[in-house]
């Protein structure tokens, strides 16, 4: 199975091989599928593969000559399975709903008419598939949220986002990986560590893999947040 | 053999980096790196560094700093006054601080950010393969922060200093070249027709909100076609992308990894270091080139740098 794209520069040292610009789960298990097939081929003067919801972007040395790497990417893309079916389990990943850990579950529910148990059993109910990372480390873009609970972002940031907080954004849901500022509507929070340097490799989550949530309790919160600390 | 390198007075806003974070933005790691490679490299080239060493990125105002060893050093790129023990020293030539010595970074004259190298460079944790600071995810070079008086650095290892050689570079370009060269970017036909011809005619000035990440460039709106943005896509160094506002923002080193504004044009690699150089307030102005130009380009610069290398 292929999916048609183009090779686009984005200035002398970044290719973009660009699907249709769309988000759909079969255009971004393509992008996928290239981004490991390019990582695979280790093509000479290569520095990054990142794959995004609709595109790859290879950034290479300044003084690669660009014809030879546009032909072998086109193949190797143009050879590359898209891998729609992700053989590997789901990552489970407990979270403490509502109250101080998820402070925006409220409006969740205020949003999707339902109470916060049904935003909560929404929210579970669903595998969801990890279709890029960015915004930054670890922070993975995961799809797709039941249309109900799918509320916008927040009109006004939030400055301080602690880390572990799960939050929604439209058909999104993510988990901060780190503090930082964010619009995430915030509906709970998980003591699993999403990125950890000290280990040789750092990231819970990548491009294609898959997460389901599950609800604990604040007493399991503070076990589980004791264990990995 | 290690130096101590204590810092009396941090600068503005001084951060170690090396050649960057090359290979993680899979995971929304940031590259960082130099905002003017091209005087990085030299500066570590005066001081017989690899080209990717970490070195000092110092901004607008420079850092004092006393060593407790001797150690040869070089500052390239912005050019500032500077003294050791209040005695002048030249930027762009390798120098000796003495045992004890202090380095003190005065005015500067022109250019925005210096690149201060020691020989054996600065020894802080590799994370994920590199020394550099990205400062927005507090992520490598010291504790992920830009320094701050009392921090003690420390070189990595290196021969003891030899106090006579004094190697002068060659002049690569001037600070400010007088236009920065720009490719079409991945998005200009979703732009108005004149979008490229207005980002060519016009002066911005580089904004006063302007950082590592990116700069906030004011002068004439780009005009987009819609003011839809699109699903996150690549961002590459010196990406120009442009808000519904029509005021471009150039991304930088600390760029994030992906993006949904659309990007009229992209500056060319050569020229990223000319672009590193603007402070706020500063103006730019753009100048259309093509591929083979901007390959050009960077082999001519590539040649100059390789023979100073060498020629060392």
């Amino acid at each position: 199975m292929t999916a048609p794209f183009r090779i686009v520069d984005a200035g002398d040292a970044v290719l973009i091989v660009a699907f249709e610009p769309v988000w759909d789960e079969a255009v971004n298990a393509h992008a996928v599928a290239a981004a490991a097939a390019l990582r695979q081929a280790s093509l000479p003067g290569v520095r990054d593969i990142v794959p995004t919801y609709r595109s790859v972007g290879i950034h290479v040395e300044p003084l690669q000559t660009l014809q030879p790497l546009r032909d072998a990417i086109s193949r190797i893309v143009a050879a590359a399975t898209a891998m729609t079916t992700e053989s590997r389990p789901p990552i489970e990943i407990p979270v403490c709903y509502g109250g101080v850990f998820g402070p925006d579950l409220r409006d969740v529910a205020a949003f999707a008419r339902e109470d916060e148990a049904a935003v909560i059993e929404r929210h579970v109910a669903r595998t969801y598939r990890v279709g890029m990372l960015g915004f930054m480390p670890g922070f993975a873009y995961m799809t797709e949220v039941d249309a109900r609970i799918a509320m916008p972002r927040r009109a006004v940031p939030r400055t301080r986002v602690p880390v572990g907080s799960v939050g929604v954004a439209g058909a999104q849901t993510g988990i901060y990986p780190f503090e930082s500022p964010g619009g995430w509507q915030l509906v709970g929070r998980t003591p699993v560590r999403i990125c950890d340097f000290s280990k040789p490799d750092p990231f819970l989550l990548s491009p294609g893999r898959l997460v389901r949530f599950h609800p604990i309790d604040e007493d399991s919160f503070a076990q589980l947040a004791e264990e990995t600390a | 053999m290690n130096t101590r390198i204590d810092v009396l007075r941090p600068g503005l806003f001084t951060t170690i980096q090396d050649g960057g974070r090359w290979g993680w933005q899979s995971h929304g790691v940031s590259v960082a790196g130099p905002m003017d490679p091209v005087a990085f490299r030299v500066a570590n080239a005066l001081v017989g560094n690899s080209r990717d060493c970490a070195a000092l990125e110092v901004t607008l105002t420079g850092p004092t700093l006393r060593f407790d060893g001797p150690r040869a050093v070089a500052v390239s790129g912005a050019v500032f006054e500077l003294f050791v023990d209040d005695a002048p020293v030249t930027n762009a030539e390798r120098f000796v601080v003495p045992r004890g010595g202090t380095l003190r970074f005065g005015q500067r004259i022109t250019g925005a950010r210096a690149y201060l190298a020691v020989a054996g460079g600065f020894n802080v944790p590799v994370v994920l393969g590199s020394r550099a600071t990205h400062t927005p995810s507090r992520l490598g070079g010291w504790h992920g922060r830009a320094l701050a008086s009392g921090d003690e650095l420390q070189t990595g290892s290196a021969m003891a200093a030899s106090p006579q050689t004094s190697a002068r570079t060659p002049e690569l370009r001037t600070p400010y070249a007088s236009s920065i060269r720009i490719m079409p970017g991945p998005d200009h036909v979703d732009f108005a027709g004149d979008a490229l011809t207005v980002l060519t005619r016009a002066a911005y000035v580089v904004g006063v909100d302007s950082n590592r990440t990116g700069f906030r460039l004011g002068g004439a709106p780009v005009p987009r076609r819609s003011a839809d943005d699109q699903l996150s896509d690549v961002t590459a160094i010196g990406s120009l992308q442009v808000p519904t506002s029509g005021q471009p923002i150039l991304l930088m080193a600390d760029r994030q990894t992906t993006g949904g504004y659309p990007r009229v044009a992209t500056v060319i690699s050569a020229d990223i270091g000319v672009a590193g150089q603007a402070a706020p307030g500063d103006v730019l102005a753009f100048e259309l080139c093509s591929a083979t130009q901007a390959r050009a380009a960077m082999v001519d610069l590539e040649r100059q740098l390789a023979a100073m290398e060498i020629s060392r």
